[in-house]
């Protein structure tokens, strides 16, 4: 029998290059929908397409897409694919709630960089060894798995100086799944509170930024940013490994130059 | 009252399963449903208490099995079953604080959770023990609850398999699979295409695979094993990408609907059957290699044994089943889709009812999933083209629809009333096996604690809906 050392070298480097190099798991991954056209619309109809109301006017005229409420049901792409559309890519995390809606309504590129440049001159401080605590606040337990995931060779973000803590007072990121159940507010909160400062909070999944299909719950706030302030909203039912990892990098103002983009620059220039 | 549950216990002790006891507000009334399964199918004892009823004789002193269904019941709904031996809080969220009450002099709690180290889905065990034993554990499963039954009765029948998607989201395929059965039931829909039926196995099968890895992860980090660990890491994240590929989500959503599936695979039969083929021979010769492993298996053997007999009475479900000799494999006694076509193999034979004999019976399934996984994808590449899909509308109705997922099998009982869900009970394999957890502590020690719960392999989420 081969003994485990060897067997453990058998399939060579099987570690992503990603984010110095490029991944095409990466880049080619189906992310949220997006709107691919303005064609002739009925509003009502359109609203009515999503099971949790991710749909809806755009001020000004046209349609909007909430990503952080999308759960990737493809309903309205194959309903409506003059309108909506797949997007390319894991880079879905966004610095702010309403920049996860497209096309973008709110944001101004000033206020966005404001915001990036706050965060970064709070987690200055944490660039070279970041420890994650994780807290499930009621997710479907898909979202443990894909973070969990970043433990695995594939993904290995200890080569990135990334590690998981049991202990918040040793943590530097929360990362927060699930729709925000009542059960877990307080541990939450609790866990958020031992943390020590600079601390920044990633709500992982679409669960955690709106509640998802369980947004109206009487069991639920509606997402975990009821309970604790979030930095990074990270949607996707649920998010895969690399959008994760891409979102832990985002926080911490470590992406290379070229792939700070968040989201939606990301989208842009691509169909 | 009792009548209904002589008939139960006289059912059981006939050989059915008591798969489940579920209520139903009906007007002013409080509707109480047992499920019994046998080879074939799952029946319904129902009654219908008095309008204004505040409590019953309860069922648990007479069929052990009931314990958490009647402690979900009073949670739930506010009926009291009387005689019940601990009425606490099941499903509810309730008390944060650490009880102060301990079996015997000498004990201290230790609350282990809910938020745990490394990440996992949070649950609360309180640990009683003197130091190194564990002579007595409880479990607090509420602090998850997100009111999941509620919301489904805000769904289209149709829209409702979303939502059973996310109930248990390791167990996505087997949900859909177990809410769409219900509704096909309920519709009176003809049986599914022959492709759509396969691709269905396919997606089920490949989740199994996905599941029972994640378990040999987990028992190979708590071991300490960490080339294991991250072979069975690359193994499993190489499977999620196939099915990432196959329909676009990594845990198989979006392709199990009512009446059929929405898709055919987004990668050929052939190529399907080459990756197969390689993940076999890898994930085969590295299972061999644990289970030859002897500090490893030195920590599974005689760790966490449940009983012959009481896995039997209890009816436990999915491998935790299998391993103490209870088979009931709704595959094999209550198939369905493409599995009364194909063939299902050798079954698990074990009986040690310890973690090591959990982790066996696993493997068998991988051997099984990886038999019925190249039959479908044969079959799939040689079926002729047609619908994927039959018209599945649902009306008014009742029916239960199950599935076997990874971790056992996977109940739901659905009531529709014009196209609307006006009940829906998903009862996972989950909710019925945990309970066990506190009989399976003889004679082992805190350090054994991971072994034991990586070996039952439940996920949180499916608990306290």
């Amino acid at each position: 029998m081969i003994p485990w050392v060897l067997r453990g070298l058998r399939d060579g480097v099987v570690t992503t290059s990603w984010p110095a190099g490029s991944d095409p798991y990466f880049d080619d991954w189906r992310g949220p929908v997006t709107i691919v056209g303005q064609g002739p619309q009925d509003h009502a109809d359109l609203a009515a397409i999503c099971p949790t109301g991710a749909i809806a006017d755009r001020p000004g005229g046209g349609v909007a897409v909430d990503r952080g409420r999308c759960i990737l049901c493809a309903r309205c792409v194959r309903e409506r694919p003059d309108l909506f559309g797949w997007s390319r890519g894991a880079a879905t995390a966004d610095l702010t709630r309403a920049g996860l809606v497209v096309p973008e309504i709110t944001e101004t590129s000033d206020s966005l960089a404001a915001v990036r440049a706050a965060l970064a001159a709070r987690t200055r401080a944490l660039r070279r060894s970041v420890h994650v605590r994780h807290v499930d606040c009621g997710s479907d337990g898909s979202d443990e798995q894909e973070i969990a995931a970043l433990l695995n060779p594939v993904y290995d973000i200890a080569r990135l100086g990334m590690f998981f803590t049991a202990s918040p007072r040793h943590a530097d990121v929360l990362l927060a799944t699930g729709a925000g159940a009542h059960g877990m507010a307080e541990p939450l909160r609790r866990t958020y509170d031992g943390m020590p400062e600079p601390k920044i909070v990633i709500a992982v999944g679409t669960d955690a930024v709106s509640g998802g299909l369980l947004a109206g719950s009487y069991a639920t706030s509606g997402g975990i940013g009821a309970v604790v302030p979030v930095d990074l909203w990270v949607p996707g039912s649920p998010p895969p490994p690399f959008a994760i990892l891409h979102a832990l990098l985002a926080a911490l103002g470590k992406l290379p130059a070229g792939r700070e983009a968040a989201g939606r620059e990301a989208e842009s220039g691509r169909p | 009252m009792t009548g209904l549950w002589d008939q139960v216990v006289d059912m059981v002790a006939a050989g059915r399963r008591f798969a489940g006891l579920m209520g139903t507000q009906c007007g002013d009334a409080l509707q109480l449903s047992a499920h019994l399964a046998s080879a074939g199918e799952i029946s319904t004892c129902e009654l219908l208490l008095p309008p204004g009823a505040t409590s019953y004789p309860a069922l648990t002193p007479l069929l052990g099995s009931a314990f958490w269904y009647e402690r979900e019941l009073h949670d739930l709904f506010g009926i009291v079953p009387d005689g019940h031996p601990r009425l606490e809080p099941l499903i509810l969220p309730g008390e944060h604080s650490v009880p102060r009450h301990v079996l015997a002099p000498g004990l201290f709690t230790i609350s282990h959770g809910p938020v745990r180290s490394g990440v996992t889905e949070s649950i609360e065990y309180l640990i009683q023990t003197p130091g190194e034993d564990i002579p007595h554990l409880n479990v607090r499963v509420f602090y998850k609850h997100r009111g999941i039954e509620k919301r489904f009765e805000d769904l289209a029948a149709a829209d409702g398999v979303l939502l059973a998607e996310r109930v248990e989201g390791v167990a996505s395929v087997a949900h859909a699979l177990a809410y769409s059965h219900a509704a096909e039931r309920i519709a009176g829909a003809a049986e599914v295409p022959w492709r759509a039926a396969l691709i269905r196995v396919l997606h089920a099968e490949l989740e199994r695979l996905v599941a029972h890895l994640d378990v040999a992860v987990r028992l190979c980090d708590a071991a300490g094993l960490a080339a294991a660990t991250a072979r069975f890491g690359v193994h499993k994240e190489r499977l999620m990408r196939l099915v990432g590929q196959m329909c676009g989500s990594r845990f198989g959503r979006g392709v199990v609907v009512p009446g059929g599936v929405s898709a055919m695979p987004m990668v050929g039969a052939a190529d399907v059957l080459t990756e197969l083929g390689r993940m076999e021979r890898a994930i085969t010769a590295d299972a061999k290699a644990a289970m030859g492993t002897a500090s490893f298996l030195d920590r599974l053997r005689n760790t966490g044994p449940l009983r012959p007999e009481r896995a039997a009475e209890h009816g436990a479900l999915g491998p935790v089943g299998k391993a103490s000799g209870y088979r009931d494999d709704a595959r094999a006694t209550r198939p369905y889709d493409a599995y009364p076509a194909l063939g299902l193999g050798e079954p698990p034979e074990h009986q040690a009812g310890d973690a090591l004999a959990r982790l066996r019976v696993r493997w068998d399934e991988v051997r099984q999933s990886f038999h019925l996984l190249r039959q479908a994808a044969d079959e799939l590449a040689d079926a002729a083209d047609g619908p994927l899909r039959v018209s599945c509308a649902v009306e008014s109705g009742r029916a239960v629809g199950w599935a076997e997922a990874a971790h056992g099998e996977v109940l739901y009982d659905l009531c529709a009333q014009a196209g609307q869900i006006t009940r829906c009970r998903p009862r996972s394999a989950s909710f019925h096996n945990l309970v066990l957890f506190h009989e399976v502590f003889a004679g082992d020690i805190l350090t054994d604690f991971p072994f034991i719960e990586a070996s039952f392999g439940l996920p949180v989420a499916g608990v306290a809906l």
